[in-house]
């Protein structure tokens, strides 16, 4: 599985990249997190607010810090 | 007098006379009981406002945003996009990926403009501060001159054709067709509370400084110096409220009860308006993030054309008010 963080570094960013490591370190579940910074590739994935957090390549939550909670039925 | 506000007057009486001490009736104790019940009265407000404002901002996520005005064109897409800007929450570290996907999507430069300026303009907090600290009617001046601004900058900014001093990559770019999140009650409520929870834990200290040097000029500032160079006879007056207003963007929320407090001691309103808003319209940081999507150019013709719209702005109330 692959997690992706959008955002262009911003401490909100910091802090969703940080819940979705809490989130993988609760459920035990394998994955990678992979940061996108770069605001071409943000507006690409037709993201307008950030952080967002996408799985698989699919944008999940947008405009918000998601929570460890939201993150965890994410990956389940 | 709203019953709750008692609640912060007793805190005020508590603070100032018991356990600072100061005498009542003095110069000093009324700035300091002043200060404490304005800090707390207002950061009450801004909580609990912030929650109402972000409760009607869930229904206009940006990708709404942008689909409502790929409909509108011409002076009615400007007036939409002035007023979305006002109900679309919004960051200045998102301006870009808005840009792009506005931008992307057809939505005309001029447009994109509109909802650009408008939106830090009349920002959540600076309302609120605006409407408790200046009352209803300054406020809403401010919020229809934020509109104005608006419309009047991206109207000006589409007939210039400035299309080609956008990046090129922008216009390469076809994002992905996003689909609006399906709220229910439950998730606009957590959001509300969210931004309550960012909004304060950012801006609660700058209503302090700021209210505390308001307190301070309030009580020993004279008045007919300032009365004699930001008052309604001294036309250059506007110019210099908005090139100082500029550098001071971080403390945007912090400059409201200092501005309050100067216009007690003679600056005159539309002076006092257009430096408000070029601390919220014309931020440094704001430019360098937009230099990602836009080239030196159109930046250049951002702040002259949005600088002057503020400058008229203002010397449209000095005007007005010297008639009432």
């Amino acid at each position: 599985m692959k997690i992706t963080i959008y955002g262009p570094g911003c401490k909100n960013c910091v802090n969703l990249a940080d819940n979705a490591k809490k989130a993988l370190e609760e459920t035990g579940v394998e994955a990678e997190i992979v940061k996108v910074e770069d605001m071409k590739e943000i507006a690409m994935a037709g993201i307008m607010s950030t952080p967002a957090i996408g799985i698989d390549g699919e944008v999940k939550i947008k405009g918000k810090v998601a929570s460890v909670e939201d993150i965890k039925e994410l990956i389940s | 007098m709203l019953l709750v506000f008692e609640i912060f007057i007793k805190f005020a009486d508590l603070m100032t006379y018991n356990l600072f001490g100061i005498e009542e009736g003095t110069q000093l104790a009324d700035s300091v009981h002043f200060f404490f019940y304005d800090t707390t009265k207002i950061i009450f407000l801004l909580s609990i406002m912030i929650f109402f404002i972000s409760i009607v901002r869930s229904y206009f996520p940006p990708e709404k945003t942008k689909k409502l005005l790929s409909n509108y064109r011409k002076i009615t897409g400007h007036i939409m996009a002035s007023l979305l800007g006002v109900v679309t929450p919004f960051c200045s570290c998102s301006s870009v990926p808005i840009f792009i996907g506005f931008v992307e999507s057809g939505i005309p430069l001029g447009v994109t403009f509109s909802f650009l300026i408008t939106s830090p303009i009349v920002n959540e907090v600076a309302l609120v501060m605006l409407y408790t600290i200046f009352g209803w009617k300054i406020g809403t001046l401010y919020l229809a001159s934020g509109i104005l601004v608006g419309i009047v900058g991206g109207i000006v900014i589409e007939s210039l054709g400035m299309e080609k001093h956008v990046e090129e990559y922008v216009y390469q770019i076809s994002a992905e067709e996003s689909e609006i999140e399906e709220l229910d009650w439950s998730d606009r409520i957590d959001f509300a509370k969210e931004e309550v929870k960012e909004i304060v834990s950012r801006v609660w200290l700058y209503v302090i400084i700021g209210i505390g040097i308001g307190a301070a000029i309030h009580g020993y500032a004279p008045a007919e110096l300032l009365a004699q160079y930001a008052g309604a006879d001294n036309p250059l007056s506007v110019i210099a409220a908005v090139i100082v207003g500029i550098p001071l963007y971080a403390n945007a929320v912090g400059t409201i009860p200092i501005v309050e407090a100067l216009m007690g001691k003679g600056v005159a309103l539309g002076t006092a308006l257009s430096f408000m808003m070029a601390t919220t319209a014309l931020s440094l940081p704001a430019m360098i993030i937009l230099r990602k999507v836009i080239k030196p150019k159109l930046i250049t013709v951002f702040i002259t054309v949005v600088g002057i719209s503020i400058i008229g702005v203002g010397y449209m109330f000095n005007f007005v008010m010297s008639f009432v």
